[in-house]
């Protein structure tokens, strides 16, 4: 399983830059949003893949009765997501109103040299 | 008494909150926002008062003991970053309310930077490093709005350079992150610091740390990833643009600063990793810096020059050069914003950023052109003015390390500052300028009427009076300085601090 997660994982690294490195603007967003994936994998997989009950001590005892699944990749994968969310949000609204002005999806055409006025 | 530590993070949340209720009244937000900035101008003194009298403190949210829960520690270094922050926070809140268009304040611009604000004092603040991760995001979407703000052609054009990278920088610091958790299990900086030094697995370690200085150092605009910044800072208003500079790339030093000095060790190779990146740092901030025409776009060029500065102090990490590093942090948050400031007011006189068209300015307004040369001479380090003490010691601690090279490169760092000034000078403010046309929805400087004047250069000689305090009140700054520097070294007392002992 762990194999199986880290090839997952290269693989989601690598078409994620990939796609970064494409000129197109949605393509870009799309390698980020894989990027983004793929860390929250890492994450869920560097902290051990275990099959435990959950982290809660029963009544009466001071100690895990039985093997337990760590808690914290979890929120920090939750986290992650909830950041991400927001932000590839905020970046595909930026995309949209880009190409309504700017009216092309083209990174190499983003280079606005004219004089600017704004204070 | 240590519950004073969160004041700074929950009062701009609070006031962030409030000017949210006043969506369209902007006058009321002009009012709060500046008020506001000075309750917190005094909150940041009082707990950097506090610190330097009693010594470092740290609380545990929600009383969860560290390395559980998520400590906040206000150590001397944390509560510098702070107070200039409140410092830079204060000017910029003046700044905006006198020259940010009416249609920008309405949709919001005011409690956006003040959440700005808010994970700017958390990010200093914070012992955990995931926390560290989430004050970023903060920072980051919080400057996403500031950018964009206004929808114009150049600003979503720098926007979406801004996003792209800084987005990237965020992906690799929350990979290492998780490569850090697999190896530790932990998140306290604190803990991680004699956790990671226990660690056998050395490889996976450097790894670690590389990912944490590529995520910085974009953030940070080190060569080779710096292409961002000139690109984006040009477009926004300039008070938005002045507290990126000021602020947004030096906590990013800052984070660098804190996971190499409490969770990884400067070792021989990350040493020579950041002097040859500095180098090369301060020689193409300063060469990109003499081709530029648009006056922000010289002083972003600038910001990138001078953060070699600070991470050549990281490399060297002797307690002189540690010093110079943070005496130059300190120098560099204030004078940079005042750049800005200063060249907004230049827009705002001429109306264009052009250095091709301006000129006149020293012929026009003399007095005005004497305040900005102030600065300018600051930001050259000519002696007794701020930029000079903390190359002083970056210089010595150089020598100490027998490292000529980075000698070589500040001297040499200097000297570009100098031709690109001297060159700045001639262009605008020696220089005739060209007949421009007038615009005629933009409102120049000499139509305003006097009280407006007066509030828009106020927080330029405002921080021109700080920036002539760290000059001629070398001594205590160095003093502080010094103290944040043996802090960096024995990193003893600041985990003693956060696991309570």
């Amino acid at each position: 399983m762990e194999l199986l997660l880290a090839i997952t994982i290269g693989i989601l690294y690598a078409s994620g830059i990939y796609m970064m490195l494409r000129r197109s603007l949605v393509k870009m967003i799309i390698g980020l949003i894989l990027l983004g994936n793929g860390v929250n994998l890492l994450i869920f997989l560097l902290g051990r893949l275990t099959k435990g009950s959950t982290p809660i001590i029963p009544d009466g005892l001071d100690t895990f009765a039985e093997a337990y699944a760590d808690p914290v990749p979890q929120a920090l994968i939750l986290t992650a997501i909830v950041i991400s969310f927001g932000l590839q949000a905020f970046a595909i609204v930026l995309i949209k109103r880009v190409y309504k002005v700017v009216g092309t999806d083209d990174l190499d055409e983003l280079s606005y040299n004219e004089d600017d006025e704004t204070i | 008494m240590t519950q004073l530590i969160l004041l700074p993070i929950l009062f701009q949340a609070c006031l962030a909150v409030l000017l949210l209720f006043f969506y369209t009244k902007t006058k009321t937000q002009k009012v709060l926002s500046i008020a506001g900035s000075s309750v917190n101008l005094v909150i940041a003194s009082l707990l950097f008062y506090t610190v330097w009298v009693n010594g470092s403190m740290s609380v545990q949210a929600g009383n969860w003991s560290a390395p559980f829960g998520i400590t906040f520690v206000a150590d001397t270094l944390a509560v510098t970053m702070v107070l200039l922050t409140a410092i830079v926070g204060f000017a910029v809140s003046v700044f905006s309310a006198f020259t940010i268009a009416r249609d920008r304040l309405r949709f919001g611009y005011f409690s956006i930077l003040h959440f700005l604000l808010m994970g700017l004092a958390g990010s200093f603040l914070t012992g955990d490093i995931f926390n560290l991760y989430v004050w970023f995001e903060i920072i980051l979407i919080s400057s996403f709005v500031l950018l964009t703000i206004g929808s114009e052609k150049k600003q979503l054009e720098g926007a979406v350079k801004y996003f792209a990278l800084n987005m990237l920088a965020s992906i690799m610091f929350l990979t290492a992150l998780g490569i850090l958790y697999g190896l530790t299990g932990t998140l306290n900086m604190a803990d991680l610091s004699g956790k990671v030094a226990a660690l056998e697995n050395r490889g996976l370690v450097n790894v670690c740390a590389l990912f944490f200085f590529i995520g910085f150092g974009i953030k940070a605009a080190l060569f080779p990833l710096y292409a961002w910044l000139p690109d984006s800072y040009h477009a926004p208003p300039t008070a938005v643009t002045a507290i990126f500079s000021g602020l947004l790339t030096k906590v990013a030093v800052y984070a660098l600063i804190r996971v190499f000095s409490v969770v990884f060790v400067v070792d021989e190779f990350f040493s020579q990793l950041f002097i040859i990146l500095a180098v090369i740092t301060i020689f193409s901030g300063g060469i990109g810096a003499l081709v530029q025409t648009n006056i922000r776009k010289f002083f972003s060029y600038l910001i990138i020059c001078h953060i070699g500065y600070m991470i050549i102090g990281l490399g060297l990490f002797n307690e002189i050069a540690l010093a110079g590093m943070v005496f130059y942090l300190i120098h560099d948050v204030v004078i940079k914003t005042n750049l800005f400031l200063i060249s907004g007011v230049i827009v705002k006189i001429k109306g264009t950023s052009d250095m091709r068209k301006l000129g006149d300015i020293y012929n026009d307004y003399p007095k005005l052109a004497l305040l900005f040369a102030l600065s300018l001479f600051s930001l050259i380090g000519i002696p007794p003015l701020s930029g000079f003490w903390p190359k002083v010691s970056l210089i010595l601690g150089g020598m100490e390390a027998d490292n000529y090279l980075t000698v070589g490169f500040i001297l040499f760092g200097s000297f570009i500052t100098l031709v690109v000034v001297a060159k700045l000078w001639a262009q605008v403010f020696w220089k005739s300028s060209a007949n421009l046309e007038e615009h005629e929805d933009f409102s120049y400087f000499n139509k305003l009427r006097k009280r407006r004047k007066v509030a828009i250069l106020f927080p330029v000689v405002f921080l021109t009076l700080v920036t002539l305090y760290i000059g001629f009140g070398a001594e205590s700054v160095n003093t502080l300085a010094t103290r944040i520097a043996g802090e960096l070294i024995n990193v003893q007392p600041y985990i003693d601090t956060v696991m309570g002992k």
